[in-house]
């Protein structure tokens, strides 16, 4: 006897389902509380949100958050909270962007040279925690935080000043990459199917690798030898242990494999946008990839739906202001209500299957006997 | 990690991410506040108005300055879109100040304001921009972070007009030209304010030692505020000692945010005999007020501060007000007003424009009347400084 096939699809649904409706009504309450009307801002960020160069910018800001949120999940699937996306990402930006800078090749040849300059920075710099973790038993979350502080405060800030070209600038930064490291944008896939995107919007190149980086990540994980391995190590070490999973062995695949896609997170910045490691530089993304990771269940579609959300949501706080329609914080709060909201609903709905499963056995059981 | 430990993990992230998020919301909150009342009204008409063409605001801006060339309080019918910085209205800083100046230009030039601040990351920047110029006829950016922005997006919209505050937005590689007939750049003569503060801190030691607290080193800006400063501590007592010490080298930016290191590099000044330190600091200003008040309490003679940007004797802790014998004033308010101003009247300049003592784009702040009395002398340098027989250095 199993549980009913309507129930079970009922209970998917539901989490993400409540999440959403919760957020919403707290954000209108918390909208109207603050004096902007509740389903006027709705109805500005919705009609936002369809215009075409919109998606443009959601889907630019989702391509770095779903990045992240690979990075994250890598090693949420077996219990290692890399806290270092962030460290891993602005290191391996700033190296790549300088690499990159220095040198003059061939379109593709470039490109792929900053690309797999910053995956290799990425991780070897992600592999330190892992040594760490399984040389001496350091927890991997101090020394990524740690490796963050050191990244960022002692290595990019003391280096950056032999990248600079210009010292009187007052925007500091490595030099711009030359044009054969640039990315080309990907409208033209979009124009296939609308019409031509204005307003001089660019569709990151890099949205492409993020794809590329989702579908390797979803077969790694649930169609091979070592995905199996490592979501089995994440979900009973012990149960892995005795079926012949090297632990340490997986403790640095997982590091450095999270370090490599954490490489990537700043690649639309600089192969896209800005084409240089300057202070502009976007900061906070490791962490935005938690809270994507957490939202999307650390499966691939649903980060990809997670960043998409924060992406579009990220995008309306713009509109919202130059509209004077509500302040842009809202957003921030949409997001943490979602966030909030999703975790709760998710465990709400694991401990009723929880629950079936075990009503299931003790009804099979009591069938056997 | 037992399962268990696991989901309390998880729960205890989500619950620090959460946080995270809300706190970023509040830090920005006084300005939701403060933004509602005139929100409200414009709300429902910039919304509607929002697709209308830029040209017919800017077609609007131009028939009424040719009929009231010359009246002051005119009625510029045009929208403005001022795009701060992190930190927004609200900062009692750079964006502060910005503010200032466009409040100024919706009260006496009756221009529509619509006004934004980037993602925490600063991640938006030039959809910010965009969206601005969708609705705008000018748009100002606050801050040299939005030039490269407003590089693409300014040719994109050529009916709009773009400003940018601190940065010259010139192409240094072609001969020093405008980086498009729609940008302008909005710089400061830092050097010459530097230079009056400079003047009142000598006429006012008694020591003949002052001090000079910088930032952030290496790269440029923070130089220029040295230099004057020298440069007027000189022209009253040329045999005057100045002692200048910055908290952190480019790229290391958090000498603007160190008020502890601040502090102990002034008592250390005022150790070495110093009795006026001026800084160009940044948030670590307050170390510096915080010394003034400690040595002058402790050792019964009175020394002193100078501060930056704004009137900090409005901003500070009341405790420290008497310490802070003046400001060196950076007028971003004028500078908004003015070229919202020079748009009403169909006078935009592409290029850069120096804001300096001569439109009262820089200078020295009164209150608390410490200075009242060398007063006529400021003035008389001032003077000279404008009639070009002071030439002020911008490099140490």
């Amino acid at each position: 006897m199993k549980t009913p096939l309507l129930r079970r699809i009922g209970l998917t649904v539901a989490a993400p389902l409540t999440a959403g409706l919760f957020a919403l009504i707290v954000s209108a309450l918390v909208l109207e509380a603050s004096g902007s009307p509740a389903v006027e801002t709705f109805r500005v960020m919705l009609e936002n949100g369809l215009k075409l160069e919109t998606m443009v910018d959601t889907l630019n800001r989702a391509t770095p958050l779903f990045l992240a949120g690979v990075a994250a999940a890598i090693g949420f699937r077996m219990n290692l909270f890399n806290i270092g996306v962030e460290g891993q990402y602005i290191l391996a930006g700033f190296l790549a962007a300088w690499i990159g800078a220095s040198v003059v090749l061939p379109g593709p040849l470039h490109v792929g040279l900053i690309v797999v300059s910053a995956m290799v920075i990425g991780g070897l710099w992600s592999g330190i925690a892992g040594v760490l973790k399984v040389t001496r038993g350091v927890n991997e979350v101090i020394s990524t935080i740690m490796l963050n502080f050191i990244a960022t405060g002692a290595i990019v800030a003391g280096l950056l000043p032999r990248a600079i070209e210009d010292p009187t600038a007052t925007n500091q930064g490595t030099p711009t990459i030359a044009e054969s490291g640039w990315l080309p944008n990907l409208n033209w896939v979009l124009e296939l199917v609308t019409r031509d995107i204005t307003k001089g919007r660019k569709l990151t190149g890099v949205i492409a690798i993020a794809i590329v980086v989702g579908v390797i990540y979803h077969v790694v994980l649930n169609r091979t030898r070592i995905g199996f391995d490592l979501r089995s190590s994440g979900m009973n070490p012990f149960a892995a242990r005795a079926g012949g999973v090297p632990p340490k062995k997986m403790v640095m695949y997982a590091m450095i494999a999270t370090g490599m896609v954490a490489g990537l997170v700043g690649m639309p910045e600089i192969l896209s946008d800005n084409h240089a490691y300057d202070q502009g530089f976007i900061q906070g993304l490791g962490f935005a990839g938690i809270a994507v990771a957490l939202l999307g269940r650390n499966n691939a579609p649903g980060m990809a739906f997670a960043a998409l959300l924060f992406g579009f949501l990220d995008s309306s706080s713009a509109v919202l202001q130059v509209r004077s329609t509500a302040s842009s914080e809202i957003v921030t709060i949409m997001q943490a209500v979602i966030l909030l909201a999703a975790v709760v609903a998710y465990e709400i709905v694991n401990r009723i299957r929880q629950r079936d499963e075990v009503q299931r056995a003790s009804l099979l059981s009591g069938a056997a006997s | 990690m037992n399962p268990r430990g696991k989901q309390t993990w998880k729960l205890l992230l989500a619950l620090m991410a959460a946080l995270s998020l809300i706190a970023a919301a509040c830090g920005g909150g006084s300005d939701a506040a403060s933004d509602d009342g005139t929100a409200e009204d414009t709300a429902t008409d910039a919304a509607a108005t929002a697709e209308d063409d830029a040209v017919e605001d800017e077609d609007g801006a131009m028939e009424d300055d040719a009929m009231e060339e010359d009246a002051m309080a005119m009625e510029a019918d045009f929208n403005v879109g001022l795009t701060y910085d992190i930190g927004g209205r609200g900062d009692q800083s750079f964006n502060d100040s910005a503010a200032a100046g466009l409040d100024r230009a919706v009260s006496e030039l009756g221009v529509t304001p619509s006004e934004a601040e980037p993602n925490a990351d600063g991640s938006n920047r030039a959809e910010l921009l965009q969206l601005q110029a969708d609705q705008s006829t000018l748009v100002v950016a606050v801050g040299f972070l939005f030039a490269e922005d407003v590089k693409a997006v300014a040719p994109e919209n050529p009916d709009v007009n773009f400003a940018v505050i601190d940065d010259a937005m010139l192409d240094f590689d072609n001969g020093a030209a405008p980086w498009g007939d729609n940008i302008a750049g909005l710089t400061f003569a830092e050097e010459q304010g530097s230079f009056l503060v400079g003047a009142a801190a000598a006429l006012k030691s008694e020591s003949g030692t002052l001090g000079f607290i910088g930032g952030v080193g290496g790269f440029g800006l923070i130089e220029k505020f040295e230099a004057g400063f020298a440069a007027g501590a000189r022209a009253v007592n040329p045999d005057i000692v100045i002692i200048p010490q910055y908290i952190t080298m480019a790229p290391d930016f958090d000498g603007f945010f160190a008020a502890d290191r601040a502090q102990e590099i002034a008592l250390a000044m005022y150790d070495q005999g110093a009795d006026v330190i001026y800084h160009a600091a940044g948030g670590s200003g307050a170390g510096l007020f915080e010394a003034a008040k400690a040595r002058s309490e402790e050792s019964g003679t009175k020394v002193w501060a100078i501060g930056v940007d704004s009137d900090q004797y409005n901003t500070v802790d009341p405790s420290v007000q008497e310490y802070i014998l003046t400001s060196m004033l950076k007028r971003v308010d004028n500078a908004v007003f003015e070229i919202t101003h020079a748009q009403a009247n169909g006078e935009f300049v592409a290029g850069n424009t120096v804001y300096d003592l001569s439109s009262d784009g820089v200078g020295y702040s009164t209150s608390g009347g410490f200075v009242d009395d060398i007063v006529d002398q400021l003035e008389d340098f001032k003077a000279q400084i404008v009639a070009g027989e002071i030439v002020v250095p911008t490099e140490p």
